[in-house]
């Protein structure tokens, strides 16, 4: 049998909050919004890690501007501070090689880095998932016990309509959702402000913001967006 | 000591068994190895049985017992097989460091050596597997 899901939960035991940014959809802002968010809290004084599941395309430490940082070792592996975040990402171990995995082999990954990492005591967690959620990657997150998903959508078509599955199933798993969040919106549109998004909370909207690209790597740059300023309103709902 | 992690996720689990069957007392573990994964024995040995500890009765007297397991890898693509013992030595140590740390780095520094595919699965012989547990 497989020894490594029954520590998970122990790894967690310090951990306050665990959220989950999903969205079911590549492109859509998860990895900026995990990142950023994660400084946010950090900035107001919360211990914060941030855990980048985006196997095929890491990019939290880019955002965040992780140069030289690695992970030590004492009693499995323990993420390095990156400008105030612990980030634990597979790019400690692929470098800047593509990894060509399959599904299996993200799954077994996936619970190698959560049964080995040592958080240390957390006030939030916050996990970017990958476009689709795979199952062994929700019995993980069902294992973490206390995760809860915050989901990313656009104004488009295609998007709201993978989120509103991506919602059915969260609720038939009976996997809670902290809300929605609408990033990209462009200034036209007209959406009437709502509380509800597919009969879940709505978070708030995140308007697009053309000089978010230009902090990207810069942390404290990153802060003084409007994106930035959106997410730190969001996050008083976490 | 990130075996330490490991060790720990094997006695977890099985105290978690013996309490399942309704144990007093394990008498064994059987833990396999698999080489891909490059485990030190003895570090794992020894962070196991630090474990055990005067706390945790059930495993108290266990015995430990390893079996090695080799990799085998095998390509999608042609269908080759090879054992990750036979390209062990083409390997940087940075490399082997990252496949000890997460065997699926592999797939970032391995290929087929027959026809240089990265898409490839591991048959067996990833990491650490809990064989068998024997109690009364």
């Amino acid at each position: 049998m497989d020894p490594r899901i029954n520590v998970i939960t122990k790894r967690m035991e310090h951990v306050e909050k665990i959220i989950v940014v999903s969205g079911g959809k590549g492109g859509i802002g998860k990895s900026t919004f995990s990142a950023v968010l994660a400084l946010n809290l950090s900035q107001s004084g919360y211990r914060v890690g941030l855990m980048d599941l985006d196997f095929w395309g890491p990019s939290a430490h880019i955002m965040l501007g992780a140069r030289k940082n690695f992970p030590k070792e004492h009693k499995g592996i323990v993420p390095p501070s990156v400008n105030g975040v612990k980030l634990m990402s597979i790019v400690y171990y692929t470098k800047d090689k593509t990894l060509a995995l399959r599904k299996s082999g993200f799954d077994h990954a996936v619970v190698e880095l959560f049964a080995v990492t040592q958080w240390g005591p957390l006030d939030y967690l916050i996990i970017d998932m990958p476009p689709g959620i795979g199952d062994a990657v929700l019995d993980v997150i069902r294992c973490l016990g206390k995760a809860k998903f915050c989901i990313i959508m656009t104004s488009s078509k295609v998007v709201m309509e993978i989120v509103k599955k991506t919602v059915q199933m969260l609720k038939q798993l009976k996997i809670p959702i902290l809300g929605i969040v609408r990033n990209m919106k462009g200034e036209k549109l007209s959406f009437t402000k709502k509380e509800k998004i597919f009969d879940t909370r709505f978070l708030g909207d995140i308007h697009f913001d053309r000089n978010l690209e230009r902090a990207i790597g810069y942390p404290q740059r990153l802060l003084r967006t409007d994106f930035a300023k959106s997410v730190g309103k969001i996050s008083h709902h976490f | 000591m990130h075996e330490w992690a490991l060790a720990e996720s094997v006695v977890l689990t099985a105290e978690k068994f013996a309490k399942e069957q309704g144990f007093s007392e394990i008498k064994k573990i059987t833990i396999k190895l698999g080489d891909l994964q490059q485990i030190d024995k003895n570090i794992f040995r020894f962070a196991i049985k630090e474990m055990f500890g005067t706390q945790r009765l059930l495993l108290k007297n266990a015995k430990i017992k390893f079996q090695s397991e080799k990799a085998f890898l095998k390509c999608r693509k042609c269908g080759n097989a090879w054992t990750f013992a036979r390209n062990v030595k083409k390997l940087k140590a940075s490399n082997l460091e990252a496949i000890h740390f997460v065997p699926e780095a592999a797939h970032a520094y391995m290929h087929c050596p027959r026809c240089n595919s990265a898409d490839f699965e591991i048959v067996q012989g990833r990491g650490v597997w809990l064989d068998s547990i024997t109690g009364k």
